[in-house]
C-alpha cells in the first residue's frame, strides 16, 4: 500500500510541475512578443499535454487515453507546421497550380 | 341540412354561381338571375306568417360542431320572420332597382351580385340563427360584404377609404360582440339565444361585462353615437347598396341583436339607460348633423342615424316591462316597444325610398348636392312624388306612417318620464325635450332635402347632362316603396297581428300572462293629448326655422359638414400608426448587440427573479467530490486562457487564447475520465482554430484596426449577471438533485444487452441512436450550407 501511494504522490507531483510548465507556456503564449514566439509555445503546450495525458492515465490507472496522447501529437505537429506555413507564405492551403 | 337551412345559405350558393352567369351569359344583366332568388325566398317566408302570428315557432337544427355546442339552428319567431321579409322584400327591390341602376358594358356586374348574395346570405343567417356563434360567424361576413360593397368602386380614394372605416369600427364592434358572446357563453354553458333566456344569472359579475361587449357589437353595426361615423362615409358605395345595406337591413342587425337579447339583459337599470341613453343622443347627434349637409345622400345617412337612435332609444325604454314582469299594466311600458318595431318597419320603406329616389336624380342629374338641384317638379314627376310621400313619412306628418311611429315615439317617451323606477324620477324628463328637440331638426332636414330639389328656379347650367325622368324600370322598386308607406299609413292594422305582435312576443316573452296578448291597435287619430301638441310644435318650429334659413344658414356650425368625430377618429389612427412606429424604432434599432443585451437581461432578470422567489438557491455542498491540485491547476489555467480572450489586444491573441481554452477543456475531459470526449475535443478544437484563423485572415484591410474591445458599463454589467446567474443555477441545479440518475442502468446492460464494453459508444449508436442520426444530419446540413455559401457567391460574382 505504501508503495502505491509514494508512486501516486510523484505522480501527482509531475502532474503538478506539467502544469506549472503549462502555465509558463500560457504565459509566453500570451506575452508573444512575435506569432512565432507564441506558436512555437502552443506547440510546447501540446507537448505538455501529452505528458499530462500520460501521467494521468497512469494515475488514473487506465489504457484508454493512449489514443488521446497519439492525437495529440499528430495535432501539435500538423497545427505547428500549418501555423509556420502560414506565417511563412500567407496561405495555408495552396491553391491547384493548373488553375 | 332541411329546405329552411338551404333557403338561408342559398344566397351564398348562387353567388359562388354569378361569375359563370355573368362570363357566358353576356347578352342578358346579370341581375336578372338574381332576382328571383330574393323574390322566391320573399314568398317562401311569407308562408311562414300564418304560423307565426299564432305564436308558433320553427326551429331546426343541422350539427356543425356539437362537441363544442356549435350547430346551425335556424329559428324563426315573429322577429327574426320580420327581419328575413325585411331582407328578402327590400333585396328583391333593390336588385330590380340595381339592374337599371347599373350598367351591363361599363360597370364590373359579377363583382356587385357576388358581394350583393354574399350580404343577403350573411344577414338571413344572423336573424334565423339561433345559435350565437353561427350568429357572429354570419356577423362577420356582413361587415366584409359591406366593405367589398363600399369599395365596388375601388379606384376612388374616398370608396376606400370608406371601406376601411367601416371595416375597422364594425370588426372593432364585432370582435366584441365575440367576448360578450364567450361570456354569456361561460354564466350558461351554452351557446342556443333561447337556452340562455331564462339561464341568465343578473347578479354574475361577468352579466355587466358580457352586456357592454354585446352591446358594442350592437352600436357600431348600427351606427349609434359615437360610432355612427362610419355610415356617412360608407355613402361612396352605389345607390343601391345605400339603400340595401345602409338604411333598411345592415344598419339593423345592431337593432335586431339588441331586440333578441332583450329577453336576456333587459330588466336591468344598466340595460335601459345604455340603449335609451345611446339612442337618444344617437338620435338628437344624427338629426342635428343632417341639417347640416349638402349632399342628398349624406343628408339620408345621418337621418339614417337618427332613425336607428330612435329605435334603439325606443328599445331601451320598452325593456322598463320586463322590470315589472307578467301579471301587471304593461301596456304603458310595452308602447315604446311597439312603437320601435313599427317604425323599424316604416323606417326601412320610407328610407329605401328615399334612397333610391336620391340614386335616380344622381343617375339622371349628374349631382346630389342640394346647393346646385332645383326645380326638378315638373321634370321629374314620378320622383317628385316618390320623395314627397317618403319625406312627408319621414318628417312624421299624417297620414304616412312616419306620423303613426312618431306619435308612439312621443307616447313611449311621455311615458318614460312616469317610471317610478331606474331614476327615472329625476331624468327622465330629458327623453321628451330630446325627442322633441330632434324632431325639430328631423322636420327641417326633410323640408331642406325635398324643397331645396323639386321646388325653385331649374338652372340648367348646374347640370352635365340633359335632365329627364328616370326610365320606368328605375321607377318601380321606390313605386313599390312609396306605396307602402302610403298603405301602411292609412292601414296600419294590416301590420299588427301578423308582423308586430309576434315580433314583440319575441323581444318581451315573459311580459304577458298564459292567456294575455299585446294590445296592439295603431290608430290616427288619439284625441286632443299632449303627442299631437308635440307634433304641432314640431311643424311650426320646423316651419319656421326652414323659413328663417337665409339667416341661420351662414352660421359656422351649418358650413361645416365634416361630423367633428371624424377628427378624433382620424387623430386616432395616426396616432396608432405613429405611435406604434415610435414604440417599435425605439427598440427595434436593427444592431445584434442590442437585442442581445435586452435577451439576456430578460433572461437573467426573469431566471433570476424565479429563482429568488422560489427560494431555489441551495448550496448545502452534499456529496461533492475532493479538490485536487492539479484540477486547481487546470482550472487556473483555463480561467486565465479565457480572460486573455477578453483583454486581448489582437485578434490573433484572442484566437490562439479561445484555442488554449478548448485544449484544457479536452485536458478536463482526460481528467474526468473521458476519453472519446477529449479525442473528439482536441480535434474539433484544432478544426475550429484553423477556420478562426482562416476568418482572421480575411479580414478586409480598410477596416482592419488591431483595437483592443472597447468597455461598455452595459455590457460588463450584462456578462457578469449571466455568469452569475448560470453559475447559480448550475449550483444549485447540482445540489437538489430529486433522484437518482439512470447511468446505472446504461453500466450493467451495455454489454449484455448491446454487445459492446466503450460505454459512451453504445450510448450513442445503440441506446440512443437516433440523436446520432440527426446530428450526422446537421453536419451533413453544415456541409451543404458551406459548399453552397461559397459556390453560389462565385457564380453570383461571375455572372
Amino acid at each position: 500500500m505504501f508503495g502505491f501511494q509514494l508512486f501516486d504522490t510523484i505522480l501527482l507531483i509531475s502532474l503538478a510541475i506539467l502544469a506549472i510548465s503549462l502555465l509558463g507556456s500560457i504565459y509566453r503564449i500570451i506575452k508573444g512578443p512575435s506569432p512565432s514566439d507564441r506558436i512555437v509555445a502552443l506547440d510546447t503546450v501540446g507537448i505538455n499535454m501529452i505528458a499530462i495525458v500520460a501521467v494521468s492515465s497512469i494515475l488514473l490507472r487506465t489504457s484508454a487515453f493512449l489514443e488521446v496522447i497519439l492525437l495529440v501529437g499528430v495535432l501539435a505537429f500538423i497545427g505547428t507546421v500549418a501555423f509556420a506555413k502560414f506565417i511563412e507564405r500567407g496561405v495555408v492551403l495552396d491553391r491547384d497550380r493548373d488553375q | 341540412m332541411t329546405l329552411l337551412h338551404w333557403a338561408t345559405i342559398s344566397p351564398l350558393l348562387l353567388a359562388i354561381l354569378i361569375p359563370f352567369l355573368y362570363k357566358y351569359l353576356r347578352s342578358v344583366h346579370t341581375g336578372w338571375f338574381v332576382l328571383a332568388l330574393p323574390l322566391v325566398l320573399f314568398f317562401y317566408f311569407i308562408r311562414f306568417l300564418p304560423e307565426t302570428s299564432d305564436g308558433g315557432v320553427i326551429e331546426q337544427t343541422v350539427n356543425w360542431v356539437p362537441s363544442l355546442d356549435i350547430n346551425f339552428t335556424v329559428f324563426i319567431d315573429g322577429l327574426s320572420l320580420l327581419f328575413a321579409l325585411l331582407i328578402t322584400g327590400i333585396g328583391s327591390l333593390v336588385v330590380l332597382y340595381s339592374i337599371y341602376y347599373l350598367s351591363k358594358t361599363k360597370e364590373q356586374l359579377h363583382n356587385f351580385y357576388v358581394y350583393l348574395l354574399m350580404f343577403m346570405g350573411a344577414m338571413l343567417g344572423v336573424v334565423l340563427s339561433d345559435n350565437l356563434i353561427v350568429l357572429y360567424a354570419f356577423w362577420e361576413l356582413t361587415s366584409l360584404a359591406s366593405s367589398l360593397l363600399i369599395s365596388y368602386w375601388y379606384h376612388r380614394k374616398k370608396s376606400t377609404y370608406g371601406a376601411q372605416k367601416s371595416m375597422l369600427i364594425t370588426v372593432f364592434g364585432g370582435f366584441a360582440m365575440l367576448g360578450g358572446f364567450s361570456l354569456l357563453y361561460v354564466m350558461t354553458g351554452t351557446f342556443s339565444i333561447r337556452e340562455i333566456i331564462g339561464n341568465v344569472d343578473t347578479t354574475s359579475s361577468l352579466f355587466i361585462p358580457a352586456m357592454l361587449l354585446v352591446l358594442l357589437g350592437a352600436f357600431t353595426k348600427s351606427a349609434q353615437f359615437p360610432f355612427h361615423i362610419w355610415l356617412p362615409d360608407a355613402m361612396e358605395a352605389p345607390t343601391p347598396v345605400s339603400a340595401y345595406l345602409h338604411s333598411a337591413t345592415m344598419v339593423k342587425a345592431g337593432i335586431y341583436l339588441v331586440a333578441r337579447l332583450t329577453p336576456v339583459f333587459g330588466g336591468v337599470p344598466e340595460w335601459f339607460w345604455l340603449l335609451s341613453g345611446f339612442g337618444i343622443v344617437t338620435l338628437f347627434w344624427g338629426s342635428l348633423s343632417a341639417v347640416r349637409q349638402k349632399d342628398l345622400k349624406s343628408i339620408l345617412a345621418f337621418s339614417t342615424v337618427s332613425q336607428l337612435g330612435l329605435i334603439m332609444c325606443l328599445l331601451g325604454l320598452g325593456s322598463a316591462s320586463l322590470y315589472f314582469g307578467a301579471g301587471t299594466d304593461t301596456t304603458m311600458y310595452t308602447t315604446a316597444t311597439l312603437a320601435a318595431v313599427f317604425h323599424l318597419i316604416n323606417h326601412a320603406t320610407f328610407k329605401g325610398s328615399l334612397f333610391m329616389t336620391a340614386g335616380i336624380i344622381d343617375h339622371e342629374t349628374g349631382t346630389r348636392d342640394i346647393r346646385k338641384l332645383g326645380g326638378l317638379m315638373t321634370i321629374m314627376p314620378v320622383t317628385f312624388t316618390i320623395s314627397l310621400i317618403g319625406t312627408a313619412s319621414m318628417a312624421g306628418l299624417p297620414p304616412f306612417n312616419g306620423f303613426l311611429s312618431k306619435e308612439m315615439f312621443f307616447t313611449g317617451v311621455l311615458n318614460a318620464t312616469e317610471l317610478e323606477i331606474f331614476n327615472m324620477k329625476t331624468f327622465g324628463l330629458l327623453f321628451p325635450v330630446l325627442a322633441w328637440v330632434a324632431s325639430i331638426f328631423t322636420f327641417v332636414y326633410c323640408m331642406i332635402l325635398f324643397f331645396k330639389t323639386f321646388t325653385g328656379e331649374f338652372k340648367k347650367e348646374n347640370y352635365d347632362k340633359h335632365v329627364h325622368e328616370a326610365p320606368f324600370g328605375m321607377l318601380i322598386s321606390p313605386i313599390v316603396l312609396g306605396s307602402l308607406v302610403v298603405v301602411f299609413g292609412f292601414f296600419p292594422n294590416l301590420l299588427s297581428y301578423t308582423l308586430i305582435e309576434p315580433a314583440m312576443n319575441a323581444i318581451l316573452p315573459t311580459v304577458l300572462g298564459p292567456d294575455e296578448q299585446f294590445y296592439v291597435n295603431i290608430y290616427h287619430w288619439h284625441g286632443f293629448n299632449t303627442e299631437l301638441f308635440m307634433t304641432i310644435g314640431v311643424i311650426l318650429f320646423g316651419t319656421f326655422i326652414y323659413l328663417m334659413m337665409k339667416k341661420w344658414a351662414k352660421l359656422e356650425i351649418y358650413l361645416r359638414e365634416r361630423d367633428p368625430l371624424n377628427k378624433v377618429y382620424d387623430g386616432s389612427l395616426v396616432l396608432l400608426a405613429s405611435g406604434s412606429h415610435t414604440i417599435t424604432a425605439s427598440f427595434m434599432r436593427g444592431s445584434i448587440r442590442q437585442y442581445l443585451i435586452y435577451i439576456f437581461s430578460f433572461m437573467v432578470l426573469f431566471i433570476g427573479y424565479m429563482l429568488f422567489k422560489l427560494n431555489a438557491i441551495t448550496f448545502t455542498g452534499e456529496g461533492s467530490a475532493p479538490i485536487t491540485f492539479h484540477e486547481t491547476t487546470l482550472a487556473l489555467i483555463m480561467c486565465i486562457a479565457a480572460i486573455t480572450v477578453a483583454f486581448a489586444r489582437t485578434r490573433l491573441t484572442a484566437i490562439i487564447s479561445l484555442g488554449a481554452v478548448g485544449y484544457s477543456l479536452a485536458l478536463f475531459f482526460v481528467l474526468f475520465r473521458a476519453p472519446d470526449l477529449a479525442l473528439t475535443q482536441m480535434v474539433i478544437e484544432t478544426v475550429s482554430t484553423v477556420l478562426f484563423l482562416l476568418c482572421f485572415y480575411h479580414l478586409p484591410v480598410f477596416k482592419e484596426k488591431f483595437e483592443k474591445v472597447p468597455f461598455r458599463l452595459t455590457n460588463l454589467v450584462v456578462s457578469i449577471g449571466v455568469g452569475a446567474l448560470v453559475t447559480i443555477f448550475a449550483i444549485s441545479a447540482h445540489y437538489s438533485k430529486s433522484f437518482e440518475s439512470l447511468a446505472s442502468f446504461f453500466v450493467d446492460a451495455s454489454y449484455k444487452e448491446a454487445g459492446g464494453k466503450n460505454m459512451v459508444n453504445v450510448i450513442l449508436v445503440d441506446f440512443r441512436g437516433f440523436d446520432t442520426l440527426f446530428e450526422i444530419l446537421v453536419l451533413g446540413i453544415a456541409a451543404v450550407g458551406i459548399y453552397s455559401m461559397i459556390k453560389l457567391r462565385l457564380q453570383k460574382e461571375g455572372s
